[in-house]
């Protein structure tokens, strides 16, 4: 088992005709992902590394019976290409642009009510289950198929975790995203790798800006029963300087280090504080 | 990206928010004659992008007429926590009887704007969602209906305990809130709204950030921006793709990614360096990005060496090791380099660096001690 992928999961990819997209679905595809056609409207009927391209996702998800999509286009079309997922009935979409208006975002979660869409995104590396599916732009030779679960809220460092996980491989790795507003958050990650038997230790990968992490300890507390390990970024970070992502920063007083760091130590998460401490960590709760 | 009070009111004007008479002015003797056309006494405000100016003596009540410009110009080129004040806000006095808070944000937790209100206005709002959190009231929005006419009256009953002023609260709260949608604000304050002698509301302060993620559809944005206010590195950074944020340490950094980019700063930190800064270069290397994020860093003279970590995804190490290469060439580079290049076409950056002056590195624990001896060592 593994959470949010596997190889059942039938991928499309939204802004295949790009560059990045193009790219990125070979990648996938020769990883061993389904990947089953893609979409950019207008260029319906071209085939991209093989696989056909639609205008519609709804097109492509009567021909393909698609299940889940991959978006790579401008921020400005973002949004709308989730809408499409949304209305579609998609399991799951992954939105990698970064750039998306926090507003736009808050709209879209808010249509997404109800429905059976999982949103991953924006501004995210992805998912990947090693050895099965990998819905994302991370570099597939840092991840092997293993026993801990990854949940992060950056891109590379979330390849710098994986890479100290080696020893132990990954049941799945997910990158949440950096922005304020987003999709699939630190405790939907948690309840599905804490129901997922092939994950026996979970690491979360935090940072500065927000609650999310607060808020994660304490579902840790309440509800995990499986090892988890922390990691926080962002010790050194000045307050009210956005940190690259427009999630990380620290306002008011609120979404310091020390504050998580904190709250992680009280729900019995094991804090590292720095990413080679990982591997000896996990050895020891496992 | 911030605006001033002055532009800030402007967009409250637009959408006829009140707000008190008052001009703006870049010289003494321009503040002078706004002062007589608007008759004494004046407030004499300072605009600048950041809070606290009231403490740091940028806000002044003044009396008498020949004063004006001797105020004016002791505000002027005031220094306020690092930033260089440009201009003032000449405005009416006016009769205040209270001071309340009202603002909107969006709240991650519920992914959804809230808005926030408190008697308790005039002071820094952050205080008081600390000691007295009780004191803010706050109400839900609805994205696709819209902040309701009866959530924001409750609110000001709430307030001011009477139909009249909740009403008229109302109207000023659904303007905010359409100024917020509309102009794509991460954050939109009135603090104080004042309620005047007149009895009605007037907002004597006003505060707008802009989401800059939404600036590809607001071109009006960068005419409003005051690059004065911005570290000139920084906004060079941003032209080329890179995000800088310049720090006091001397051990500089150059990472792909803002997490790992920040685990770096604290690594440096743990082995007792001290980051020079911030920098994340971005998805997508080119060798030019690097020749810029090397010239930025080195414009700092308390850079003593540079640590490269790039953990290759998107970004292709090679492409990162041929513009480190270009940049020894054409930029007159200093301080010792030290590399950490792992992932995406690794293989290649290492063939790339043989044989140059950049110390290479296997891990980023050890790129990081490398890096810290060679500024100095550990304090």
């Amino acid at each position: 088992m593994s959470i949010i992928v596997d190889k059942n999961t039938r991928l499309i990819v939204q802004g295949i005709t790009g560059r990045d997209g193009a790219f990125h679905a070979k990648a996938m595809k020769e990883y061993g992902t389904q990947v089953v056609g893609g979409v950019t409207p207008g260029k319906g009927g071209q085939t991209v590394e093989g696989l056909p391209v639609f205008d519609s996702v709804e097109d492509a998800v009567r021909k393909t019976a698609a299940n889940a999509s991959i978006i790579f286009v401008p921020a400005s079309f973002a949004t709308d290409a989730m809408y499409e997922c949304i209305a579609s009935g998609l399991d799951l979409v992954v939105c990698i642009s970064e750039g998306v208006p926090t507003m736009d975002m808050v709209k879209v979660l808010d249509y997404a009510k109800g429905a059976k869409t999982r949103i991953l995104g924006p501004n995210c590396p992805g998912v990947i289950s090693p050895g099965k599916a990998k819905v994302g732009i991370m570099p597939a030779a840092s991840f092997k198929p293993g026993c801990v679960g990854v949940v992060s809220r950056s891109g590379t460092l979330t390849y710098e975790m994986a890479a100290q996980t080696a020893e132990f491989g990954q049941s799945t790795v997910v990158g949440i995203g950096g922005d304020p507003v987003i999709g699939t958050n630190f405790i939907d990650c948690l309840r599905m790798f804490n129901d997922d038997l092939e994950t026996k230790a979970i690491v979360v990968v935090g940072e500065i800006g927000g609650t999310d992490e607060e808020k994660a300890a304490e579902f840790v507390r309440q509800h995990v029963k499986k090892p988890v390990l922390g990691f926080i970024a962002g010790q050194t970070a000045p307050p009210g300087k956005r940190m690259g992502h427009a999630g990380a920063i620290i306002s008011g007083g609120s979404g310091t280090a020390p504050e998580k760091i904190k709250a992680f130590e009280a729900a019995g998460i094991t804090v590292v504080h720095e990413p080679q401490e990982i591997g000896p960590k996990l050895k020891e709760r496992l | 990206m911030k605006i001033h009070e002055y532009q800030a009111k402007e967009v409250f004007a637009a959408f006829g928010i009140p707000v008190p008479r008052e001009r703006v002015a870049a010289r003494s003797d321009e503040a002078a004659s706004l002062a007589r056309e608007l008759g004494m006494p004046v407030v004499i405000k300072a605009q600048v992008l950041v809070g606290g100016r009231g403490k740091a003596g940028g806000v002044k009540k003044v009396e008498s007429h020949d004063q004006v410009e001797s105020v004016a110009g002791s505000i002027i080129g005031m220094d306020i926590k690092g930033l260089r004040v440009n201009k003032v806000l000449v405005s009416e006095c006016v009769d205040i009887r209270s001071e309340a808070y009202v603002g909107i944000v969006v709240d991650r937790a519920t992914r959804a704007p809230v808005l926030m209100a408190s008697a308790a206005g005039g002071v820094e709002i952050e205080e008081v969602a600390k000691a007295t959190p009780e004191k803010i009231l706050k109400t839900a929005i609805d994205p696709a209906a819209g902040l309701l006419g009866f959530q924001a009256r409750n609110i000001g009953m709430a307030l001011y305990g009477d139909a009249k002023l909740a009403r008229e609260f109302a109207g000023i709260a659904q303007k905010l809130y359409r100024i917020f949608v509309q102009k794509d604000c991460s954050l939109i304050e009135i603090n104080p709204l004042v309620k005047l002698g007149s009895g009605s509301l007037l907002a004597l302060d006003a505060k707008i950030n802009f989401d800059d993620n939404a600036d590809f559809r607001h071109k009006e944005w960068e005419e409003m921006r005051d690059l004065s206010a911005e570290e000139p590195t920084e906004v060079e950074a941003k032209a080329a793709g890179l995000t800088y944020i310049k720090l006091a340490g001397n051990v500089g950094c150059v990472v792909n990614g803002a997490g790992l980019a920040m685990a770096t700063m604290d690594l440096i930190k743990r082995y007792g360096g001290e980051p020079a800064n911030f920098l994340d270069v971005g998805g997508s290397s080119s060798p030019e990005k690097m020749v810029t994020a090397m010239r930025i860093i080195l414009s700092d003279p308390n850079v003593k060496a540079i640590l490269i970590n790039i953990f290759g995804g998107i970004t292709r190490c090679d492409d990162i090791a041929t513009g480190l290469l270009q940049a020894q060439k054409q930029a007159d580079i200093r301080v010792p380099l030290v590399a950490r290049l792992t992932g995406t076409n690794a293989e290649k950056a290492r063939e790339i660096l043989k044989g140059s002056a950049v110390t290479p590195a296997d891990s980023m624990a050890d790129a990081v001690k490398k890096a810290v001896a060679l500024a100095g060592g550990a304090k």
